[in-house]
């Protein structure tokens, strides 16, 4: 210990001192401050390039993923198209279909209403020709008839019969 | 660019080796040869300790040094004074004085004492030391210094062109920067983010950068045949201890000085001790522990290195030269790959455990 001490220079120490100091503030002006500098900027500069890339790979997923949004927008699209195409054309037939249908339709129900009616004006005249037979044959029995008075109050007799069930 | 950092480097280099010269001096020991366990033992004891010459090797056939001399300069009773130091001609037992008009100095196991008004020469008690003469405040440009400064100025140069080469617009580093940059970036990442936390660790990273970088490039200079032993000096890693302590005390938040001085949660009586364990813990302990861990670390590993290698001739006599080279080769060569990561390891437990220090200062505390 005491040859420790003894060994000691104070002014070694105070040279030591000044020339650390020295070298420290020089150092750092000179060297460390642009070298930490320099490192800093290189580094954020790698940082950011790695950034900008990993961000370039998310842009070219992005737009990976609109590419097939859209393919599948436009496949989507043309599927609707078809299909709408597809219905059209069903509809036009089944328009189509139906309204012939209608006037079909229409034509028997007019047709009908025609024969009916033609069968209604036959029948009528049909009625009328019998209903005219008819009288014509009635004249000619009631002549025949009422020749005999004995016979028209037996005739007679019967309606009253009648009336009275009635 | 490297072409032209190496050449930079050059250039300090060619300067320095041309203001080597060589003294001639007469050694006390016989044959000049540093060659009995006693010798040895100085020599490393030497070694560890800051000199005020850069030493380099010695011709031993000649006596000749060959390194170059540093700046001495002393704040003595007699005010400030400065000289080189080849004007102690490699004295280190206080036998050459320098006479700087009114105030005699020597130089004694590598410390600069001022002789005494009265006296010539110095003179020691038996624990050798010296009676009739007192220490100088010494702010010498020593090799430790020296160290620190070309740490500094490498620091300055291999930083400042990776800072230069980002401001130019390259944002991948070219050349030498390359290897900067990951450790700038393990310090940041690994040492001081999880430690103090995201928001705060950018404000202390100019500290934290700064004593990993100086402290590891001093343990690795202290490897190379220079022989620095920068960081083994106990005021260096003082100063850097205290450094951090300043740090950390000033930085500490409101939450901090609460916990530490009025701990919530406990008995009132409990209080003031646990306020006192912790300020002792925060100024001199945790301080303490950083300053010994790193000194003791490098100094130890130093003297094993030298050690090693002494063995060579040490084990001389028992072994005969090829085995004991043999042997001092391969154990030196493992050793000193164990402190080329002893070098780092310790570089970072420092700016680790200061980062964590640092961290439970500036921690807010939420869940109160």
């Amino acid at each position: 210990m005491e040859t420790l001490l003894n060994d000691f220079s104070v002014g070694l120490f105070f040279m030591q001192a000044i020339i650390l100091l020295i070298v420290i503030l020089l150092m750092r002006k000179f060297a460390w401050k642009p070298i930490l500098d320099a490192l800093q900027t290189r580094e954020d500069g790698i940082q950011n390039a790695l950034d900008s890339a990993e961000n370039a790979k998310l842009e070219m997923q992005n737009l990976q993923a609109d590419n097939d949004k859209l393919l599948k927008e436009a496949r989507a699209e043309r599927e609707a198209m078809l299909k709408e195409a597809r219905e059209l054309k069903n509809k036009m037939i089944d328009d189509a279909k139906t309204e012939a249908q209608a006037q079909a339709n229409t034509m028997v129900a007019q047709a009908q209403a025609a024969i009916e009616s033609e069968k209604k004006s036959a029948m009528a005249e049909l009625k009328n020709h019998v209903a005219g037979l008819s009288i014509e044959i009635a004249e000619k029995v009631v002549r025949q008839e009422l020749a005999n008075k004995d016979k028209q109050l037996e005739l007679v007799e019967s309606m009253l019969g009648d009336a009275k069930l009635n | 660019m490297v072409a032209t950092k190496s050449i930079k480097f050059l250039v300090v280099f060619v300067l320095a080796l041309t203001s080597f010269s060589a003294f001639a001096q007469d050694d006390a020991v016989e044959n000049n040869l540093v060659d009995s366990p006693d010798e040895i033992r100085a020599y490393i004891s030497h070694h560890l300790k800051d000199s005020h010459d850069f030493h380099l090797y010695t011709d031993n056939a000649s006596g000749k040094h060959y390194g170059f001399a540093l700046p001495v300069i002393v704040w003595t009773s007699k005010g400030l004074k400065t000289f080189m130091s080849s004007a102690f001609h490699h004295d280190d037992n206080g036998t050459v004085v320098v006479d700087k008009g009114d105030a005699k100095l020597v130089k004694y196991h590598s410390k600069i004492y001022e002789l005494d008004a009265n006296a010539t020469t110095l003179s020691f008690d038996e624990a050798h030391h010296p009676t009739n003469a007192s220490k100088v405040i010494d702010f010498s440009i020593t090799k430790s210094v020296f160290g620190m400064l070309l740490t500094g100025l490498l620091m300055l140069l291999g930083f400042g062109a990776l800072a230069r080469g980002y401001k130019k617009g390259n944002t991948i580093p070219k050349g030498f920067s390359r290897v900067l940059e990951p450790l700038v970036i393990y310090v940041r990442d690994e040492i001081a983010r999880p430690n103090i936390g995201e928001k705060k660790y950018r404000k202390f990273m100019g500290f934290l950068l700064t004593v990993f970088f100086f402290i590891w490039i001093l343990n690795i200079l202290g490897l190379t045949p220079l022989g620095f032993n920068v960081t083994g000096q106990i005021a260096v890693t003082a100063c850097l201890a205290i450094f951090t302590m300043i740090i950390y005390m000033v930085s500490g938040t409101k939450d901090f000085w609460a916990h530490t001085l009025w701990m919530p949660g406990v008995p009132v009586i409990l209080r003031p001790v646990l306020a006192v364990i912790e300020l002792v813990g925060f100024v001199i302990i945790k301080p303490f522990s950083l300053l010994v861990r790193l000194f003791a670390n490098i100094t130890a590993g130093h003297f094993v290195v030298m050690s090693l290698m002494a063995l060579m001739i040490t084990m001389k006599a028992s072994f005969g030269p090829a085995v004991s080279t043999g042997m001092s080769l391969v154990l030196s060569l493992f050793i000193m790959f164990i402190e080329l990561l002893v070098a780092f390891l310790q570089a970072f437990i420092f700016t680790m455990l200061s980062s964590l220090f640092i961290g439970m200062a500036v921690e807010e505390h939420d869940d109160h």
